[in-house]
């Protein structure tokens, strides 16, 4: 020991501010919360249809609630019963508690505190969720109505002027001019008129980007609450689709039975009613609003319809007739079929209607959505049936 | 608190105390490599806590860890006061905003781990294997991954410190950490002795035939049960690339130097707080206001029970390892303390030195833990036998808290089959845990990987690598 005199000192340093700048534990955090992002996205498929995550319609973002990842090792089985040692007042046979409903007040700092407790919650954007969709698919963007059939005026800047209303004035653009003049210039004046310039706009011509997607939703009674969700999951990700393409999307809701109303979104999938099954009376109300509101020399048309595939067979003709009317007009019109089981669909009253305009040859196309897991598939077919169809033209 | 102190209370003082409780701590009949202290940033303190080193490889799981850590941090559920790496020099770090009596308890508690880690054969042997400067070889190691990053991606460096990492505790601390490679060729096997017909004709008159000289067989690999698999990994992985095996023996490396601190948890911290609190109390020249808030401070750490609980369902080891040496000093002299320090690890210390009186002076007892329904857990008093006691403390310090898992196997086409030691083990594996573990592997190993062990009913179950990617 006595060889530990002739050791160096230690040293004791009070000061040390630089590490300040070390933050590894939060590069590692953000490296795991990538990887929770790339895992969630590779089970896209899984999240699009776990219709819950669907909060509330128009919002821009939907939020995933998902675990911390585990790094894994070698672990032995959980035991039926293990023992243990602890400390304290405690006599043979006694019993003590803990997990099941946590503690309150001052926390024990015992039981139950293990990491799989906590959880967060990761935001995505519904943007990039459509974006990630589109890469995972191959698909190319979708082309809109053929440009010149579909025009729209377009104001572009272009240029500066010296004279122009005042909301154009650009100023920035004019400090400049006068600081060009002021350099050259021996005791200057701080502005003249002769710096002021003024954007100047052009017009052009552009192909719209308008789109209208109707929604039409069969409310009779035979419509569960099941089959309304698959509805709604649908009619979400195709819109999102859509607004990935279009910039101005609107949108058009309409619920019917023997009669059609149109609703707004917050109401739309509310609605119950009991009734029979008219599909005429749907389609004729989407024909008419488009009409009014959203002619097809302005606006590309999607029409969207949900149905469990009845319709009262008198309503045959009337269908039919609607339906070619629109389906000659419309870029896109689909029918998602929900029907009581796998089987029945294709067989219905309407989905032989939408299956015969489709052998037609119009952009007429129908999916059966059974379950949750089909809704990607039908998406899948729906975004592919756009991308093909563009691609012909 | 801390604008009740005067200025010089701050923890410029510590420049002043530690030296004065160096010579004190040698007086006393420590010894120890020299120290260098720094005081640092709360938050450099929680990276050092989580990575288990002040610069170390990058890696997500570190992420988790350092979240859970600064949550509860946050929440005020755990301070922080002090990591010291054994070295020469020793590297000790402080909390610069935690209070000078908390400073200066906490400087003397580090004394006693500089004596122990230099004193203790285990950490010893450890010491002298991996070097004196784990620090700087550890920062060293993450600069060259860093480095592997920017060569071959994230990703591919990532796969093999999922898998490196993952094995941290399956290594063979017995093997030493610089090993040779198993013999090629082993030496033929003696002929089983003659037997029957054999016997006889060999005892017949007439010429020995010549022996033909016995051929050497390639040896198998590996020649038996290989615990250390991030050894073998490195070693015999059918194609593992230079930088990978880096990564492997580096992650090796580290986990022989954490080893010892495991394996004296118990012995080391009580050694460490018996020590702070000796020194602290026989330290003169501290104000009375800096030792009257050190021993608060004292009496937190090493207390038994969280806040105002009677009873406890985990033995807090400072509290067990300070009793213990209270009452080793207490009955024996310094020298034989000294041994025991020297000779000892939680093991024998717990068997030798948890006499039964000290055991039921401090309430220890044996539960049970059975899991309930909706997370609920029951634990029932069993009794207060001190065998069982010992043995419960010790059981998750056997084989480094992981399952026993060996390499069984390598086949000629570098198939990697992995046993598991139920028998010591007493029950099998977490199959789905197990099979994630066995995807990190195969990732690296590149050849088919599998693993035996028995299923909940104890049947032999051979596990594959799960299908997918995480």
């Amino acid at each position: 020991m006595r060889d530990d005199d002739r050791q160096p000192i230690s040293r004791m340093a009070v000061h040390n501010r630089w590490y300040d700048l070390f933050s590894r534990g939060a590069r590692d955090w953000l490296r795991h919360n990538q990887k929770v992002r790339d895992a969630v996205r590779d089970h896209l498929p899984d999240m699009v249809t776990g219709s819950d995550i669907l909060s509330r319609p128009g919002d821009r973002t939907v939020q995933v609630p998902v675990r911390f990842m585990e790094h894994y090792r070698f672990r032995l089985r959980d035991p039926h019963e293990d023992d243990g040692v602890g400390q304290g007042n405690g006599e043979p046979g006694d019993v003590f508690r803990t997990g099941g409903q946590p503690k309150r007040g001052k926390g024990s700092g015992e039981g139950g505190s293990g990491e799989g407790e906590f959880q967060f919650v990761l935001e995505f954007k519904v943007d990039d969720i459509v974006d990630w969709i589109w890469q995972e698919l191959e698909l190319p963007d979708l082309k809109p109505k053929t440009a010149d059939a579909l025009q729209d005026d377009e104001l572009t800047p272009e240029g500066w002027d010296r004279r122009g209303p005042r909301a154009r004035l650009d100023r920035r653009r004019t400090v400049k001019e006068a600081v060009k003049r002021r350099a050259v210039q021996t005791d200057p004046v701080p502005f003249t008129d002769d710096d002021l310039r003024y954007r100047q706009l052009s017009r052009r011509r552009r192909p719209a980007m308008n789109a209208v997607v109707a929604f039409i939703l069969d409310v009779s009674a035979s419509m569960d609450g099941n089959r309304r969700k698959l509805a709604k999951a649908f009619f979400f990700w195709a819109t999102q689709g859509l607004r990935r393409q279009y910039g101005n999307i609107e949108t058009v809701f309409v619920a019917h039975t023997n009669e059609a109303w149109e609703f707004s979104e917050e109401e739309f999938f509310q609605i119950s009613a009991t009734g029979g099954t008219v599909a005429s009376s749907g389609l004729r109300s989407v024909r008419d609003i488009f009409a009014q509101r959203y002619p097809a020399a302005q606006y590309n048309q999607y029409v969207f319809y949900a149905s469990d595939g009845d319709n009262f067979a008198d309503d045959r003709d009337a269908a039919e007739a609607v339906a070619l009317e629109l389906a000659s007009e419309v870029n896109f019109m689909g029918l998602v079929e929900t029907p009581q089981n796998r089987f029945e669909a294709a067989r219905s009253e309407t989905g032989r209607l939408f299956k015969s305009l489709e052998a037609r040859n119009y952009p007429v196309s129908s999916y059966t959505v059974h379950a949750d897991e089909d809704i990607w598939d039908a998406i899948r077919a729906f975004f592919r049936r756009q991308v093909d169809t563009a691609e012909s033209d | 608190m801390e604008h009740m102190h005067g200025p010089e209370m701050s923890n410029e003082q510590l420049a002043d105390y530690a030296p004065r409780i160096e010579a004190l701590a040698k007086e006393r009949g420590l010894s120890f490599y020299p120290v260098d202290f720094e005081l640092v940033p709360n938050a450099f303190m929680m990276e050092v806590a989580v990575y288990g080193l002040p610069v170390r490889m990058p890696h997500w799981s570190f992420g988790v860890r350092y979240i859970y850590q600064y949550v509860q941090h946050r929440m005020g559920h755990s301070k922080i006061f002090e990591v010291v790496f054994p070295g020469n020099p020793n590297r000790a770090y402080l909390v610069d905003d935690n209070a000078l009596a908390e400073n200066t308890l906490v400087t003397a508690h580090v004394l006693g781990h500089a004596d122990f880690s230099r004193n203790n054969q285990l950490f010893d042997r450890m010491q002298r294997e991996v070097g004196y400067h784990i620090v700087e070889q550890a920062a060293e190691r993450a600069n060259r991954i860093q480095a592997a990053i920017e060569d071959h991606g994230q990703s591919r460096v990532e796969a093999v410190l999922d898998a490196a990492l993952a094995l941290e505790a399956n290594v063979d601390i017995n093997q030493g950490l610089n090993r040779p490679d198993y013999p090629e060729m082993r030496e033929p096997r003696d002929k089983p002795p003659a037997q029957g017909f054999q016997r006889h004709y060999n005892q017949l008159p007439g010429e020995d035939e010549a022996e033909p000289l016995p051929a050497r067989e390639r040896a198998p690999i590996p020649p038996g049960p290989e615990y250390d698999l991030l050894w073998f990994i490195a070693r015999y992985a059918p194609e593992l690339e230079g930088w990978e095996r880096d990564i492997f023996l580096a992650v090796r490396e580290e986990s022989f130097y954490f080893y010892p601190v495991f394996a004296c948890q118990i012995m080391n911290e009580g050694w460490a707080s018996y020590w702070h609190a000796r020194l602290l109390r026989e330290a003169d020249f501290l104000p009375n206001r800096v030792y009257l808030d050190a021993i608060k401070t004292h009496s937190d750490v090493v207390r038994p029970y969280a806040g105002d609980d009677a009873v406890s369902l985990r033995v807090n080891p400072y509290h067990l390892g300070f009793s213990m040496w209270e009452r080793i000093l207490k009955d024996c002299s310094l020298e034989e303390a000294l041994a025991i320090r020297r000779d000892e690890d939680d093991f024998s210390f717990i068997r030798n030195y948890l006499h039964e009186d000290l055991a039921k002076e401090l309430r220890l007892f044996n539960f049970t833990r059975r899991p309930g329904a909706g997370g609920e857990e029951r634990f029932i008093v069993r009794d207060r036998e001190i065998d069982t006691l010992r043995e419960n403390i010790l059981a998750p310090k056997f084989n480094y808290g992981g399952p026993r898992i060996y390499v069984k196997a390598m086949g000629a086409d570098g198939h990697l089959e992995l046993g598991h030691d139920v028998e010591s083990d007493g029950r099998g594996l977490d199959l789905a845990r197990s099979r994630k573990v066995l995807n990190y592997i195969q990732r690296v190993w590149r050849r088919p990987v599998q693993l035996e062990t028995v299923d909940h009913s104890g049947d032999a179950k051979v596990l594959t690598p799960e299908d997918g990617d995480d």
